[in-house]
């Protein structure tokens, strides 16, 4: 089996060749690949913005979920001042699992940003190529014989449709990123509309049994201990005071 | 030799360093084969340091093509898997 470079490369070259056997007249032909620079060049611009909302929405779902983890450790201190500890482990336990959540979606964050500035750099040299491309087309239409013109056209068209097909990479590469992280935080935003992220104190639905199931039983315990001891401490201040 | 690295750009290497690319490309090549995720982007980030390293960067304008394409060093096995076979990773380029 031949090594990952030749592969590439011969990839690259057939999607190469299929816009190349399309050359017939060299100024048009010019003049079209040109047109097509230039809408890659949209493509990737737009890529990039998909890429900032889906960050954008991720970010709103992160402070979401930092609110929701605040407000069940203020619960939960709560329930255990009023010695329900059995509601007091429930919040947190429900609080454990959208930690899993925010870590999650913490990496996802991470890997958009990775994306984002792939395109962004991709996005840089691609405009650069289209720019030589296009001073090297007016150059190869004015100065050349039809039979170099097409040699040259040749050269110019493989180098910049290199570029192109590696743009193309980095979009799709960047779309499929996206569109995973999507479907998790569309998943995320069920939970949240099922009321799985609501007050603890409501009914309990299925997935706040699976989210009570998947959190980890021992942080549970040693948050409880720690809290037993703050809210104890507490109260004994309480009873000095006049 | 120009190399691209898939991502990331252009590079002019010398003899020495195509040499020793090939060597980690064939490596390479047999972990995709074995379906090893680690080795495999061991392999590919080696490749895209030794030419990184050892290569200098062709200017951005530059339209010269490359003689050999190294996936970028992030690719995942099913990723590479898409990007030699079927449709492929590479949408077509527009006709």
């Amino acid at each position: 089996m031949a090594g990952l470079m030749s592969r590439a490369s011969l990839v690259v070259k057939s999607k190469l060749s299929k816009v190349l056997d399309r050359a017939e007249d060299p100024g048009e032909t010019l003049d079209y690949s040109y047109e097509k620079q230039l809408e890659l060049l949209q493509n990737v611009k737009r890529g990039i913005a998909d890429v900032v909302t889906a960050k954008k929405r991720l970010e709103l779902q992160e402070a979401k979920l930092q609110q929701s983890i605040v407000k069940l450790e203020t619960q939960a201190r709560q329930a255990l001042g009023e010695g329900r500890e059995d509601l007091a482990r429930q919040a947190l336990e429900r609080k454990s699992g959208l930690q899993q959540q925010l870590q999650a979606l913490d990496g996802q964050s991470d890997q958009l940003q990775a994306q984002q500035e792939k395109l962004i750099a991709s996005e840089k040299t691609l405009s650069a190529k289209v720019e030589a491309f296009r001073s090297q087309k007016e150059t190869i239409k004015a100065q050349y014989s039809a039979a170099e013109a097409q040699v040259r056209i040749g050269e110019a068209a493989t180098g910049i449709g290199e570029q192109m097909a590696d743009t193309g990479l980095a979009i799709q590469r960047a779309k499929d990123k996206t569109e995973q992280m999507q479907a998790r935080a569309s998943a995320i935003d069920e939970l949240t509309e099922s009321g799985a992220l609501e007050d603890f104190t409501s009914d309990q639905t299925e997935l706040d049994r699976e989210l009570g199931a998947i959190a980890s039983k021992s942080q549970v315990d040693d948050e409880l201990a720690q809290l037993k001891s703050e809210v104890g401490s507490g109260e004994q201040q309480k009873e000095l005071q006049p | 030799m120009i190399v691209r690295v898939l991502g990331e750009g252009q590079f002019e290497v010398d003899e020495e360093v195509a040499k020793g690319l090939n060597d980690l490309d064939e490596q390479a090549g047999r972990a995709l084969e074995a379906g090893d995720q680690e080795q495999f982007s061991e392999l590919l980030g080696r490749m895209a340091e030794a030419v990184r390293t050892n290569g200098s960067r062709l200017p951005d304008e530059d339209l010269s093509p490359s003689e050999g394409i190294i996936p970028p060093d992030d690719l995942t096995l099913d990723e590479a898997r898409q990007l030699f076979e079927g449709d492929g990773l590479i949408p077509d380029l527009p006709t």
